[in-house]
């Protein structure tokens, strides 16, 4: 196990350095600056304030500084956001991001599992016709459609849950159901999928000759090797979920790192943004890392001797 | 196209879910097409008698906050979604194809390489990085199409690797290396033309996603500028007035969950036609518990 994080943590700490150096020469390169769009600034105090910032270095000098400081685990003073620096924000918004991620990806994960199963078992029936259309939909309806229409019907029009906003658990229900919803949908069409394949295979021909329990067959021989593939669809879920967030955050008006994101790019608050990338990088890739041991540990195959 | 392919085509194609969803995406070209000529109206001509006005004879699906005419705003969404989304595939599969061809048929380090930089752009949340260049590089079109398509050719690149493995060592590409043929020329000659069809089929794939991405940053406000529009810049307005005026929302998005739905269907409908093993619908019927 130690091997296996030892060996793909060179990959891991490449990709992450490629990411926010692109990020960070991508957002000089954008025309305008900073301390651009307000009244403009008489020539003085526009050259004092990009010397305090140090703006005023080249480039490289500018990126190694910046190196140094995130190494230090500072990432410096939000341009935009007066006296807030990006560690703040960032702890601010971090933990609102990660509440609505993970219970939507906790009930994507569940629920997913659990319809594509049944409807796995009932291939072909009524209840797999009405799991699949009931998917498809969830497919077909971005995130960004979902969530106003939850915020319309639960929120403004039945009243049950609060349509936007943050504080209490109440808040959490309906963006997380929004963002969750279309990967709910895709992993109940890969466990249903998988689980059908793995339902005709020998091993548990075997098992059901054997007489085991139905329940036995399920738990303990087709699920485990069918969920490989929604495992490895989990990684690249996380990222899009992180996408997602952001039109989630938007939608209902949360105060999440996604908007400081997109305020921050926006309005060339250069710190902000790649503090925001930087926070999405180590969450994407770790999440990547714990994906490919999770696979390792399903699939006997995969898994790696120490 | 062999004949065991196209009788597997025809009989999906019989299908009537199948034949909905060819129906839907004919109505949205035809209605791309044709309906601002239809409508009356200019798709940011404003009419200030009839401000944010829910549909009846003469605005059909109503008008917008600014008095503009929805249907034709709804048909001019749907062509720029409609030419985004070919297009950024158009580019997925011109970077997509080559990678893969080349991966497969070199093979060794190179194809190790080549694959795991595939492995890694994979866990990478690409919104961000489109995001990015839209806000470095401005709205553009252009870029939008470049944008989308070089985050969607990885799909591609995988299936095309496969694919060549699979011919890499038939005869013709031997022989073809027997008489001295070059690398480039056998990728170019031998090998690309044999995994076209399949690339092509799955680069169908690719268009929802497309879609769906552009529509994604149009809602955020960094997709096409206004006047011009799309059905995310429209889905985001509707979402805005959805309590006063609800039609607004309603019809960008049930085009755009219509237009998706039949996309995502007949993606995969073409590709169990294309390649039966991927698909478990043609296999004698498996086991149940």
């Amino acid at each position: 196990m130690l091997a296996h994080v030892l060996t793909r943590l060179p990959i891991l700490l490449g990709t992450f350095a490629v990411i926010v150096t692109a990020a960070f020469f991508l957002m000089r390169l954008a025309p305008g600056g900073p301390f651009d769009d307000e009244r403009r600034l008489p020539p003085e105090i526009e050259a004092n304030l990009r010397a305090a910032y140090h703006l005023d270095e080249p480039l490289p000098a500018q990126y190694l500084r910046y190196v140094g400081m995130v190494l230090r685990g500072d990432l410096g003073p939000s341009f935009k956001q007066k006296d807030f620096d990006v560690n703040e924000l960032i702890a601010a918004g971090l933990p609102v991001s990660l509440t609505i991620g993970g219970i939507a990806l906790a009930f994507a994960l569940i629920l997913g599992v659990t319809l594509g199963t049944a409807a796995a078992l009932h291939r072909d029936a009524a209840g797999d016709f009405t799991i699949m259309g009931f998917t498809a939909l969830g497919l077909a309806l971005p995130s960004f459609v979902i969530g106003p229409l939850l915020g319309l019907g639960f929120g403004v029009m039945l009243g049950w849950l609060p349509a936007g906003g943050w504080g209490s658990a109440r808040h959490c229900l309906l963006p997380a159901l929004a963002l969750g919803l279309p990967f709910l949908a895709a992993i109940a069409r890969l466990a249903r999928g998988s689980v059908i394949e793995a339902l005709a295979a020998p091993h548990v021909r075997t098992a059901r000759s054997k007489g085991l329990s139905r329940h036995r067959i399920l738990l303990r021989h087709v699920l485990p090797g069918a969920l490989t593939p929604v495992v490895s669809f989990l990684g690249p879920a996380a990222a899009a979920m992180l996408a997602g967030s952001v039109v989630i955050e938007q939608v209902f008006a949360l105060p999440g790192l996604g908007r400081y994101f997109v305020q921050g790019a926006l309005n060339r608050d250069y710190t902000l943004v790649m503090g925001a990338v930087i926070v999405y990088a180590t969450m994407i890739l770790a999440f990547n890392l714990i994906v490919d041991l999770a696979y390792a540990r399903l699939d006997p195959r995969l898994r790696v001797r120490s | 196209m062999n004949d065991a392919t196209k009788s597997r085509l025809r009989h999906s194609f019989r299908a009537p879910v199948v034949r909905a969803a060819t129906g839907i995406i004919a109505f949205v070209v035809l209605f791309a097409a044709l309906a601002p000529s239809v409508s009356g109206w200019q798709y940011d001509q404003i009419d200030w008698d009839r401000i944010a006005e829910p549909p009846d004879a003469s605005h059909y699906f109503g008008t917008d906050a600014a008095g503009r005419d929805l249907f034709t705003r709804v048909a001019m969404g749907a062509r720029t979604s409609l030419a985004v989304a070919l297009l950024a595939s158009a580019v997925s599969f011109v970077i997509g194809l080559p990678w893969g061809a080349i991966a497969g048929y070199i093979g060794g380090r190179i194809d190790q390489a080549m694959m795991r930089i595939v492995d890694v752009l994979y866990a990478l949340p690409f919104v961000f990085l489109v995001i990015l260049l839209v806000v470095v590089f401005g709205r553009n079109m252009y870029l939008l199409f470049i944008a989308l398509g070089a985050i969607s050719w990885l799909d591609l690149a995988r299936i095309v690797r496969g694919q060549t493995l699979g011919i890499r060592n038939e005869t013709f590409v031997l022989a073809a290396r027997c008489l001295g043929a070059s690398t480039p020329y056998i990728v170019k000659r031998h090998l690309v033309p044999n995994v076209m069809g399949p690339a092509l089929v799955y680069t169908t794939l690719t268009v929802p996603g497309v879609m769906l991405a552009e529509s994604f940053l149009s809602f955020l406000g960094l997709g096409v500028q206004e006047p011009e529009t799309s059905w995310g810049v429209l889905i985001a307005d509707g979402a805005r007035d959805m309590e006063s005026s609800p039609w607004l929302l309603a019809f960008p998005a049930a085009f755009l969950a219509a237009t998706l739905w039949s996309m995502n269907l007949l993606g995969d409908r073409l590709r169990d036609v294309f390649d039966p093993r991927h698909g478990v619908g043609d296999r004698p019927r498996p086991g149940s518990l």
